[in-house]
């Protein structure tokens, strides 16, 4: 079963300056267990259309099916998790008060509460800092409590919105690797929104290149690369070849500007 | 090394305290030239009467000393302020204490009724389009009534339905004080940003969630500094209240039986007990202000 169908998915917002076509004729399957990245100069639709996969959008035209459901539906069912470019942790709360704020909110027992807490740290490599506060934590350690506060509730897919473009090329590639496990841990739909492309390739069972004016996309490249990825895999002639599909993807997309 | 300790290791608080002092001490020189200048035409004029010639020294001296002068010197008010807290019995009527009770509990009365005003229509004004465009401008109308013109008539109305004393007061206090608390507040729980509205939206939370977990949390910064200005405008309220119909208690009272009689040294004492009742009323909302947000991480 697809996790996410997008059937000509149009969104347009109007402007004083007339229409803006954030998404025009977005067509795409997303299978369970995906790693997919969406890549693309800004403005191209790439935020965009995961909004609308959360439901934080209302496409104009076309229909799109998460989990079998409207979004909205999807939403409200709590189908998925969102991590955002910032951490947008509480001040007020400890690690693991802001973990369990989602959970809160579902109405989760405060047994449970604690127990799926505690597993989310463990998962996001967190483990003893539940109960240090936000500015106690490197900017790292903020966007993965961010990524641990998203799995608390077991949701079957994970939308990620430039998760660590706010973080340094060092820590990133600690956390690309981390996401990766983490992945293949829990086996989740991930929808992964990125400019870098190295990031999209390293990552991505499947690759979206977008363009703007319209949004749209240009290429889906699937990835050859083996689901176990160490770093290293970054030098081999294949990661190469296949960075280069992705950049000539971007390149094609910009020709008709 | 005397010298460096002396240099470096000036005591913080002293530190912070000097230009205070010094701007005090420069307030003080004033006020007593002050004084010398508008009570010396009165002085004078006594002289001429008894046919004495003052020396200079004379003239300042008495100047300073007068019963009833037309601004007295610092120390007289000092004077007239110990008088007034430590000379009496505090349930004497001549007791500052007593009249500054009776002020200051009008005053909490009324600020509590006018934060819980300001925080109820702010809430009311966030969360409904139509209180939204139709609350504030109302809100702005009502402050620029002027206090003086409505306090006479709060009390006029309440008295004719039997209500007196602190009721009417806090009415008016209240209606001074809600201001700040409903615009620091609105402000306050529309800082949340919308990334994160869009992820409270993304957890499916309800409104009443969003209020309590998110947007209420948020507003406390901007909910205190906005308590500080209607404590003090609580207090002003009250005061006016205690002008108009013959009101026996409160400073207000003492501020308006002290022109009535001419005790100007009342009058003043009466004013410097309202503005340190109102510095030590800001100041505890600050401290409590300082306590919370520091365990909230905002500060």
């Amino acid at each position: 079963m697809s996790a996410i169908e997008a059937r000509d998915v149009s969104l347009t917002f109007p402007t004083a300056d007339g229409p803006v076509h954030a998404l025009k004729d977005v067509s795409l399957t997303i299978n369970q267990g995906d790693f997919v990245s969406f890549i693309g100069p800004s403005g191209c639709g790439k935020t965009t259309f995961l909004r609308t996969i959360a439901a934080l959008e209302t496409p104009t035209a076309g229909t799109l099916a998460v989990a079998g459901m409207t979004p909205d539906q999807a939403r409200r069912k709590r189908a998925y998790g969102y991590v955002f470019q910032a951490p947008g942790l509480y001040p007020w709360r400890t690690i693991a008060g802001n973990i369990s704020l989602p959970l809160e909110i579902m109405g989760f027992s405060r047994a449970d509460r604690t127990q799926r807490t505690q597993r989310v740290l463990d998962l996001v490599d967190l483990t003893g800092f539940g109960g240090k506060y936000p500015w106690q934590l490197s900017g790292g350690m903020q966007q993965r409590a961010s990524i641990a506060r998203a799995l608390a509730f077991d949701a079957d897919i994970l939308l990620m919105d430039e998760p660590f473009g706010a973080l340094d090329e060092i820590v990133r590639d600690r956390l690309n690797e981390a996401l990766l496990d983490l992945w293949k841990k829990t086996g989740k739909t991930i929808g992964f929104v990125t400019h870098s492309i190295p990031e999209a390739v390293y990552l991505s069972t499947k690759i979206v290149v977008m363009s703007p004016r319209p949004g749209r996309i240009t290429r889906v490249i699937d990835s050859p690369l083996p689901r176990d990825r160490p770093l290293e895999i970054r030098d081999t002639p294949e990661f190469i070849a296949l960075a280069q599909q992705v950049r000539e993807g971007l390149r094609e997309g910009h020709s008709y500007d | 090394m005397t010298d460096a300790s002396a240099g470096g290791g000036v005591n913080p608080t002293l530190r912070g305290g000097l230009p205070i002092l010094t701007v005090l001490l420069a307030i003080v020189a004033i006020w007593y030239g002050a004084a010398v200048w508008m009570n010396a035409p009165w002085v004078r004029d006594q002289a001429a009467r008894a046919d004495t010639v003052l020396t200079t020294a004379d003239l300042i001296r008495q100047t300073l000393t007068l019963e009833r002068p037309v601004l007295p010197a610092p120390h007289q008010v000092a004077a007239g302020l110990w008088e007034g807290i430590a000379g009496q019995k505090i349930t004497s009527k001549r007791s500052l204490v007593w009249h500054g009770w009776v002020t200051l509990s009008a005053t909490l009365a009324g600020f509590a009724i006018g934060t819980v005003a300001g925080i109820a229509l702010a809430v009311g004004i966030v969360h409904n389009r139509a209180m939204d465009q139709s609350v504030m401008p109302w809100a702005v109308a009502s402050q620029t009534v002027p206090i003086l013109a409505i306090a006479p008539m709060v009390i006029v109305v309440f008295a004719s339905m039997g209500l007196t004393g602190l009721l009417p007061k806090a009415i008016i206090a209240a209606w001074l004080s809600f201001f700040p608390v409903l615009v620091g507040m609105v402000k306050g729980l529309r800082t949340p940003d919308a990334m994160q509205l869009d992820l409270m939206h993304s957890w499916n939370a309800s409104r009443a969630q969003v209020f309590w977990r998110l947007r209420l949390p948020s507003s406390l910064p901007y909910l205190f500094a906005s308590l500080k200005v209607a404590i003090a405008a609580a207090l002003v309220g009250t005061i006016v209240g205690e002008l108009p119909a013959g009101a026996t208690t409160g400073l207000g009272a003492r501020l308006l039986s002290g022109s009535y009689y001419g005790q100007t040294v009342q009058i003043w004492s009466a004013l410097f007990a309202a503005a340190i009742l109102a510095a030590v009323l800001v100041m505890l909302i600050g401290a409590l202000e300082r306590l919370t947000l520091r365990r909230m991480g905002l500060a």
